[in-house]
């Protein structure tokens, strides 16, 4: 059916196109024999042609197309005709002789163009003439095209300022009253379509009309390059009047087309001088119009607007276009009932981005924006609409991107509040884009305050959310995402100790509430800053001003105490286990023996009870043991005690490599470089001698478990351990034990055959040559060893 | 009469001229056989004067009872036809009865004459002036010679004029108002008005304007009347909804007018109509008639 649709208008048009044809040519022949009765004639029957009714508007268009190239032609031969002394009344009664209506307004629109040439008459008395005249056709679509053509012909005659037709005073508004009269009754032809014909070609007759829009848009057009089209002139009567036809035509495609063509064609300036206008006519259109796409251009186009003209900005104050905007936005909401969620957030977001561009300084009016948001949403739950979920993120992402600095937007104290709108999945997603705007802009976050408004907004990475259970998130994705608020951390930070203390308490609460999977994501970090504030106390007792400062690092390691404490109830030991260490170490360094204690013996049971697996325990210990041998702070009672604990983890690690390598580790912790009370050097040689022993024991061991000798690494290994002391000069460490280590290493028969093995030791070898050459007091002690 | 006269050869030749015939206006009448001729316009109170000329043919002598010339306004109903109502008859005697033998003028003279009718060419009716000059014969039959004239009468503007103005419809289905500037339209003259609508329930196609002429002849039984529509005259094109009005500028010049003609002689009456006419989808047609008076206005041109 519609595809014979499709052909029979096919046929239709080529056979309106061949008698067309024909009587234009006819028509050029009378006019070439200069004959104007028969050039009247011809093009009377020629233009017969458009008064089908068969042609679908892109079918009609292609024979308007015709009759226009033709009428160009006519109009040519009327001018030459009244240069031959036709009189031009006479012709413009002439044409008014046809019979036939559309025929007969063709050619008179043709003549009235002449008629105005020729200045015989003012061009408005004619105007006025011809867009009256018009008004004899009523069908929609053949009155369309009659009248684009009239406004295509009276396009360069209207008596605009400074053109040639320009009459006697207020010319303009002449000028401006034809396009108006015309532009209103083409949109009444157009929206009339609609309701044409049955109801079951709804859509096609939609689908005609959009193509059609143009020739009604077009209007607007010429009315915008009007140059007597001023202020004045646009707010008084062009405005009032196209919003006029605009709202009572009642029509959704109307509607929606000529407002967004107002907002396109006029420039920006007289939209802001005429906002309440051009806005109050918003909530009054037909409740199914996207008022939201045309809004949304609108402040687009102003935003880009004050953004190129910078000196424009004081008008926008002047006329308050926020709060008319605002003002606007919730009144279309209202009027429109059931408008989407996701259109109210849009024209929000679009608010918010224009008063960002705009007024960037008025921090309120962003904050207001988000209130007036929140106002409509209040009472609708979440938002489980996708699309609208997706445009509140980047409404709440706005003020981000434009102040590049977090900060700023932590002063919107609605901001929270609208997040709340979003499921706890957006949540996080709008925490992440926060703080990965915070880290892009290396913004500091720099008081406790601020900091408490921020984890509020980022609550959905900080605390386990009451979500549906099974709804995991996917493991590297929360891991990401924890990393980020790891990262975070480091940027809030304030160069007061007391602030920054306040800082890490108040993250502390969050944190520690936040569930424990997180913990061992952000509980180092905390750490750390907490460390680094430490770092930064002043020394006690060397307050300059005297007087108490209510930050101690004793309260801080308390504080650290707390955290860390938390950590084991995750399952990380592990890290608990090293923050104790790093924590010891920092108490080292303020002299706080008993703190420093406490985190050992924290580490300790950690190490004691936690920490199981062998590996991690070899791990351990050598922090255990690295650490401990940095400590200063501790008496000769608490060292022992520690020294002697960590020794004795040493022996007793599983595997026979492991204990050896520990315990000759632990020979370090009794002998301190510039520490002259740990300078034990007995001690020392009997660790190393243990280790030789264990060594000894595992080279056995291998040999006979797996018939092959055992390693000899751990003997090159013990030999740089002798060398090492051997060179610090502790006085138990003898030539005589050194070379016999080396000895016994040659005389391994395995050596050859490991090359790892062979290389290390012969680097060592070579190791003892450089320093012998290099001399001096050291170069004397390697001189000693015989190889 | 012609063939009755082309039994015998004629003895002369006759014709008539006018005084002013060179400079006066001619204008188109359509005779019986369908051929337009120029004839010379008059009007009423005109002198009509000229001079007839009589030329007997080679040889020949015209013997005669008297010549003369008669005015002759005349009615000739066409289901009666060749029988003219002589409604004005002058007659001026232009010779004593005698014999002619060469080429003789008479100048004649109707110094104002009464000719309240216009020529009228109709359906059923023609008005006609003549000037019938007869060279009376006793036995051989008179001689006649027949010149049509023209007679249009110019009406002064008329001191009334008043617009047309009416609302008329089809309950709950067509309601409008329509108005025309003038109930008196001179023959140059254009109509101007505009169609209200007011009510509009069916799907309308277009709109036209007619004028129709009704002719009317003959007297009570025998009342003959007969309508044509002289012009059709587009208006609207499309279906127009409530509030819309339509303006009608119709030029009059392109028609074949008259003016109205009321009563001639009890012959016959030639009134003409304004025929709006609404049709809708179905090729339904509604219509209201008002009738107009037509009048001639003394033209301002020269020739």
């Amino acid at each position: 059916m519609i595809a014979d649709g499709a052909e029979d208008e096919e046929k239709w048009l080529a056979a309106g196109a061949a008698a067309f044809k024909q009587n234009a040519y006819y028509m050029q022949r009378a006019i070439d024999s200069n004959n104007l009765k028969d050039a009247l004639k011809y093009s009377a029957q020629m233009l017969s042609e458009l008064r089908t009714s068969k042609l679908s508007p892109h079918k009609y268009y292609d024979l308007y197309m015709r009759a226009f190239d033709e009428l160009r032609k006519l109009e040519i031969f009327f001018m030459e005709e009244t240069r031959r002394g036709c009189s031009v009344i006479e012709l413009y009664e002439l044409v008014q002789h046809a019979g036939n209506i559309l025929p007969r307004l063709y050619l008179l629109c043709t003549a009235g163009s002449v008629y105005i040439k020729t200045k015989e008459a003012p061009a408005k008395e004619i105007l006025k003439d011809l867009v009256e005249m018009c008004r004899g056709i009523q069908h929609p679509l053949r009155g369309l095209f009659l009248r684009s053509y009239l406004a295509q012909i009276s396009r360069d005659k209207l008596p605009d300022i400074g053109s040639e037709y320009e009459g006697d005073a207020d010319t303009v508004n002449d000028a401006v009253e034809f396009v108006l009269l015309n532009f209103t009754e083409m949109n009444k032809l157009w929206v009339r379509m609609q309701h044409q014909g049955p109801a079951r070609e709804k859509e096609r007759r939609e689908k005609e009309r959009s193509e059609l829009r143009d020739l009604v848009g077009k209007n607007l057009h010429v009315l915008s390059q009007l140059e007597g089209v001023d202020l004045d002139m646009y707010r008084d009567t062009v405005l009032p009047r196209v919003l006029e036809q605009i709202v009572n035509c009642r029509d959704e495609i109307a509607q929606y087309y000529l407002m967004d063509c107002i907002i396109q064609v006029f420039p920006d300036e007289y939209h802001l001088q005429t906002l309440d206008v051009l806005l109050g006519a918003c909530p009054q259109l037909q409740p199914s119009v996207d008022i939201m796409t045309v809004l949304s251009r609108l402040m687009e186009r102003l935003s880009s607007y004050a953004a190129l003209n910078a000196e424009v900005l004081p008008y926008f104050l002047q006329v308050e276009a926020f709060s008319k905007l605002n003002n606007a936005i919730g009144k279309v909401i209202e009027a429109q009932e059931d408008m989407p969620i996701l259109s109210a957030v849009t024209l929000y977001s679009s608010l918010l981005k224009f008063t960002l561009h705009v007024h960037p300084d008025r921090l309120d009016y962003a904050d207001q924006v988000l209130g007036s948001c929140i106002k409509q949403l209040s009472g609708k739950g979440k938002i489980d609409d996708i699309r609208a979920t997706k445009e509140l993120v980047t409404l709440l992402s706005a003020p981000l991107e434009k102040y590049n600095d977090v900060v700023t937007a932590l002063k919107l104290t609605n901001y929270p509040l609208v997040m709340e709108f979003l499921d706890n999945e957006t949540k996080r997603i709008m925490a992440t884009v926060i703080i990965r705007s915070i880290m892009k802009n290396k913004t500091i976050i720099t008081t406790a305050e601020k900091v408490e408004a921020l984890l509020e907004l980022i609550k959905g990475l900080i605390n386990d959310l009451d979500e549906p259970q099974g709804l995991e998130v996917d493991e590297d994705d929360f891991e990401e995402e924890q990393n980020s608020v790891a990262r975070l951390i480091h940027m809030l930070y304030n160069d007061d100790s007391e602030e920054m203390f306040k800082i890490i308490s108040v993250l502390k609460n969050h944190f520690l509430t936040g569930g424990p999977k997180r913990l061992k994501f952000t509980v180092p970090p905390l750490v750390v800053s907490a460390l680094k504030l430490i770092r930064r106390l002043p020394v006690e007792g060397d307050n300059p001003f005297g007087k108490e400062a209510s930050v101690s690092a004793t309260k801080i390691f308390q504080f650290l105490n707390q955290i860390i404490e938390a950590l084991p109830n995750a399952p990380s030991p592990d890290l608990a286990f090293r923050l104790y260490l790093q924590c010891a170490e920092a108490a080292n360094k303020c002299d706080e023996e008993p703190i420093a204690y406490e985190f050992f013996t924290q580490a300790y049971i950690l190490y004691e009870e936690e920490i199981s697996d062998s590996k991690a325990q070899v791990t351990a210990l050598q922090l255990i043991i690295g650490t401990l041998q940095r400590m200063r702070v501790f008496g000769v009672e608490n060292r022992d005690t520690l020294t002697h604990k960590a020794t004795g983890y040493s022996a007793k690690l599983l595997k026979k490599p492991d204990q050896c390598r520990a315990v000759y580790a632990c020979s370090h912790l009794f002998w301190l470089e510039d520490h002259d009370t740990i300078q034990d050097g007995e001690r020392v040689l009997l660790c190393l001698k243990r280790a030789l022993k264990i060594a000894n024991s595992a080279q056995q061991m291998s040999g006979t478990a797996r018939g092959s000798t055992g390693s000899v690494t751990l003997f090159i290994e013990m030999l740089n351990k002798y060398l090492y002391f051997y060179e610090k000069g502790i006085p138990q460490i003898t030539v005589e034990s050194v070379e016999s280590l080396i000895q016994l290493v040659k005389n391994e028969e395995s050596l050859t055959s490991e090359p790892s093995a062979e290389s290390f030791f012969a680097s060592t070898l070579r190791f003892m040559e450089l320093k012998k050459e290099k001399g001096g007091a050291i170069g004397d002690r390697y001189e000693e060893i015989k190889l | 009469m012609n063939y009755l006269l082309g039994a015998f050869k004629p003895a002369c030749n006759i014709s008539v001229t006018f005084t002013d015939g060179k400079n006066r206006k001619q204008v188109p009448i359509k005779k019986d056989n369908g051929q337009t001729v120029m004839n010379p316009l008059f009007q009423s109170q005109e002198t009509i004067a000229g001079k007839v000329c009589i030329e007997p043919y080679q040889g020949k002598k015209v013997e005669h009872n008297g010549v003369k010339v008669e005015l002759l306004g005349q009615i000739e109903m066409y289901f009666d036809r060749g029988n003219f109502y002589d409604f004005t008859s002058l007659v001026r005697e232009l010779d004593v009865p005698g014999e002619i033998y060469e080429r003789k003028t008479y100048p004649f003279e109707f110094p104002s004459v009464e000719m309240p009718y216009e020529t009228y060419n109709g359906v059923n009716v023609r008005l006609r002036y003549v000037l019938k000059v007869t060279v009376t014969r006793g036995y051989a039959g008179s001689i006649v010679e027949y010149q049509d004239f023209v007679v249009r009468n110019y009406a002064p503007l008329p001191p009334i004029n008043n617009s047309i103005k009416m609302e008329v419809g089809i309950e709950d289905c067509l309601h409008i108002e329509f108005e025309y500037n003038k109930s008196k339209y001179h023959l140059k003259d254009v109509i101007l008005g505009k169609i209200y609508f007011l009510l509009v329930r069916i799907k309308i196609k277009n709109m036209d304007l007619e004028i129709r002429r009704r002719e009317s002849t003959g007297a009570g039984a025998n009342t003959h009347v007969e309508t044509e529509t002289l012009a059709k005259f587009e208006l609207m094109d499309g279906a127009p909804v409530r509030g819309e009005s339509i303006p009608v500028r119709l030029f009059l010049t392109p028609y074949d007018l008259t003016p109205t003609h009321k009563n001639i002689n009890n012959k016959f009456s030639v009134k003409y109509y304004l025929n709006l006419v609404l049709v809708d989808e179905e090729d339904r047609r509604y219509f209201k008639q008002q009738e107009i008076t037509l009048y001639r206005l003394k033209e301002e041109t020269s020739s």
